[in-house]
């Protein structure tokens, strides 16, 4: 009969004490936890400014005009088809983007240059895309030339035809292009928040 | 700035600002007035040369980066004893009516021919996209076929 009271006994002390000592484990990582989430918060909102800055740059006519849907560079802030009906179709062929275009820009012309002139592949076509249509496809290595987020944190902070953008030279009249609404070091500095954060691309906008 | 240039298969020097357009310095400095200035602005094609056979609109074109570069203006496309193919349908089709836009027209038409040396209506549309105030570009089409049929047989013979 002793022993019919004493096991009870023991294993009803023995889940107590577990479930206390449980209880207590639980009590470090719970507010533990609640720090993660707020540094998730605040991270995520950091990723949140960071890529709506990159795309303020990547959506103005300086960066979207050569990134055409319809194999048609555009011109100028209101994005008209380039004059003389230049098309993709004219890469490589005996008049073509370096007929007119050299690889820095020309003030005595006004003619636009850099290194590598050219239109964006078809597959970075980014007219007429959202903004996080736009992410999704950068980030997407079927579309990107087979980037990594470090190739893209890269190109888009590096080279020397999107750093273009900053300087654009003058027009055939000579008055200065309008730049990126972002200042060029501010714009780096978001591209490689952005991407360290994950390039996490925002659900809606 | 010092820059050694080859222009027409002839080496020189010449002592300008890098930035110059090669157009200056072919009509002004060097005085080969058959490349014409029109727009000044890559628009019109006027000023159109080759540069290591590829056509360049030269007012557009910063003179130090024609240095180690094979230069071709309408005066060394052909001579007269021996006119490029491009120069002989122009004169059998009678292409020219004031003639200003049309060293450039011919020049454009050698450098397709480079690259398309039997050139459809649609190469000829996307390729000479020039400008002609006298409209002659009905003539220039037919003048840039028979340049090529003219080009295929010297091919052959050669």
């Amino acid at each position: 009969m002793k022993k019919a009271f004493i096991i009870p006994i023991l294993i009803t002390f023995v889940v107590s004490v577990g479930w206390v000592n449980r209880h207590h484990s639980t009590n470090e990582p719970w507010v533990a936890s609640t720090e993660q989430e707020s540094q998730k918060i605040a991270s995520t909102e950091e990723s949140l400014i960071a890529f709506n800055t990159m795309m303020d740059v990547v959506t103005h006519q300086r960066c979207m005009n050569c990134h055409p849907s319809d194999n048609v560079p555009k011109q100028g802030l209101d994005s008209h088809a380039h004059n003389f009906g230049i098309t993709r179709a004219n890469a490589g062929n005996a008049t073509n983007c370096n007929t007119c275009h050299q690889k820095e820009n020309n003030a005595y012309s006004g003619v636009p240059g850099a290194p590598e002139w050219g239109l964006a592949p078809h597959k970075m076509r980014w007219e007429g895309l959202s903004r996080i249509e736009i992410a999704q496809s950068m980030m997407n290595r079927a579309n990107n030339g087979n980037r990594t987020p470090d190739d893209i944190m890269h190109h888009l902070t590096e080279h020397e035809l999107v750093l273009w953008a900053w300087e654009p030279g003058v027009d055939a009249a000579g008055n200065p292009r309008e730049k990126p609404p972002v200042p060029k070091a501010d714009y780096i500095a978001a591209v490689k928040k952005w991407i360290s954060l994950g390039a996490v691309i925002p659900e809606s906008e | 700035m010092k820059l050694s240039l080859n222009i027409n298969n002839r080496p020189g020097t010449v002592d300008v600002d890098g930035d110059m357009p090669l157009l200056w310095v072919i009509r002004d400095v060097l005085d080969l007035k058959g490349t014409k200035f029109g727009c000044g602005k890559a628009a019109c094609g006027a000023c159109t040369i080759l540069v290591d056979g590829d056509a360049v609109r030269s007012c557009s074109y910063p003179a130090k980066m024609a240095e180690g570069k094979q230069i071709t203006t309408i005066e060394g496309l052909g001579t007269s004893e021996s006119p490029h193919p491009v120069q002989q349908a122009w004169i059998e089709e009678i292409v020219p009516q004031c003639g200003y836009c049309q060293p450039g027209f011919m020049m454009a038409t050698a450098a397709l021919l480079n690259k398309h040396p039997n050139p459809s209506d649609d190469d000829i549309d996307q390729n000479i996209v020039n400008v002609c105030r006298c409209g002659t570009y009905y003539r220039m089409r037919k003048a840039i076929k028979k340049a090529a049929q003219i080009q295929a047989g010297s091919t052959i013979q050669s």
